[in-house]
């Protein structure tokens, strides 16, 4: 794995959106409804079309011939770059709705901030994601206040999602060498600038779905640096990545 | 720019993947062909999902230039993940080959990203007439395509293709599409 920071940052921005997009994918043909199977399938496409982008470009700035479909099949699980909340398993429909809308209120925050991004391909790309991010947090969050103020047992179940999720916001968030070497080229915004915009979005959010956030802002870290992820993640890629591997040479 | 002309002659029938022209393959051109006509051309292209409307129609196309001897047609994607891009790709290399340009690029632009205000109005009214509601900025379809009852309402805000919404006349009881809005 390579050590330039470019790399690394864009490896994250890729793998946040390759990982959530193929747990979202892992919904085609059993979501709850065909209207939220549909909606949860074009929402993994979003995501993968997304992980084109950022990994191809990491490809080419890593300049060792690896293209997207070489870093997203072709890696293991300790040189995956996405944060820990995008990995974790599916769970029930409320789960997978409230780390959609974790993830899609910190994701799209971060592309508006980097469609000021120095590097002119890093601002397409983010560009062009947002607008696609914006419909997914749309979305998502009227899902959780549908949810969270529907009947007692959504209720019950978006709490539970919560409280089993929000461990897993804070590491979105912490800066690193990486995020320090990106904010100093004016590649990226620090991570921690964005978390008051976060907190008020996601906290409107949540009193209007009648949910309480959890007080202790414990953090679980090492999936964006790679040194600690869940056991979850090894599990998703056997199923993600066993046909590449099987059989390298494959060709669709 | 040059503007992209109407149709000179009907769309041939959808088949993903599969291009077919009328015009002699490899027929060797005294010169350069006009801008004009090649987008003459790119406008009889049909989008591969939704065959109703044209790619200039979509307005994916946005530019056209000869670089020397070689042609260079930039394309946006509509979705990053639309898996019609590269048969789109496809189409255009099929149908300006089969016109006989021999040197082609195909320039992908990300930047300004893809907007629905860049669909033609002959695109809105052929998408109408197909049973696609139109892109509106209002968020919404303006009436039904089927019975122009303005009693519609949301299913869904994804659709069949990244690029539409489900929705439904309350009047004529029909669902149909809503192309999105982006």
């Amino acid at each position: 794995m390579s050590t330039d920071p470019k790399f690394e940052f864009l490896c994250r921005m890729g793998d946040n959106a390759l990982v959530l997009g193929h747990r979202v994918s892992e919904w085609c043909g059993t979501a709850p409804v065909l209207e939220e199977d549909i909606a949860l399938a074009n929402v993994a496409l979003d995501l993968i079309g997304q992980t084109q982008l950022w990994l191809g470009m990491a490809g080419e700035v890593e300049g060792a011939g690896r293209d997207a479909d070489k870093l997203a099949f072709h890696r293991d699980v300790w040189d995956f770059r996405n944060v820990l909340l995008v990995e974790q398993p599916n769970g029930d429909f409320g789960q997978t709705m409230m780390r959609q809308f974790l993830f899609d209120a910190w994701h799209l925050a971060q592309l508006t901030a980097l469609i000021d991004s120095s590097d002119k391909e890093i601002s397409a790309i983010a560009e062009k994601s947002a607008k696609e991010v914006t419909y997914h947090l749309e979305r998502s969050s009227d899902t959780v206040i549908g949810l969270g103020d529907g009947t007692e047992e959504s209720h019950r179940r978006m709490q539970a999602a919560l409280d089993l999720l929000w461990p897993y916001v804070g590491e979105m968030f912490l800066g690193d060498d990486v995020d320090a070497a990106m904010k100093d080229a004016g590649i990226a915004p620090d991570p921690a600038s964005l978390r008051a915009g976060y907190d008020q979005l996601v906290g409107d959010t949540l009193a209007a779905a009648t949910l309480s956030k959890p007080e202790d802002d414990f953090a679980h870290r090492g999936g964006k640096s790679g040194a600690r992820h869940s056991e979850h993640l090894g599990h998703m890629l056997t199923q993600m990545q066993w046909l590449q591997r099987a059989y390298p040479d494959a060709t669709w | 720019m040059v503007k992209p002309s109407p149709h000179s002659r009907p769309a041939p029938a959808p088949v993903p993947g599969v291009v077919r022209d009328t015009a002699p393959r490899g027929a060797a051109l005294a010169g350069k062909p006009t801008l004009e006509t090649v987008w003459t051309w790119l406008s009889a292209i049909p989008d591969p999902e939704i065959p109703a409307i044209s790619l200039t129609d979509l307005g994916i196309i946005r530019d056209v230039a000869w670089q020397g001897d070689s042609l260079v047609v930039t394309i946006t994607p509509t979705y990053s993940g639309c898996p019609a891009t590269s048969i789109i790709n496809l189409d255009i290399e099929m149908a300006l080959h089969g016109h006989g340009i021999e040197k082609l690029e195909l320039k992908r632009q990300l930047s300004p990203p893809w907007t629905t205000e860049w669909m033609t109005d002959t695109g809105r009214a052929k998408l109408e007439a197909y049973g696609i509601a139109p892109p509106r900025p209002a968020g919404g379809p303006q009436h039904c395509p089927h019975c122009k009852s303005t009693a519609v309402e949301r299913i869904s805000q994804f659709g069949s293709t990244p690029c539409k919404a489900q929705w439904r006349c309350t009047e004529c009881r029909e669902p149909f599409d809503y192309f999105k809005c982006i």
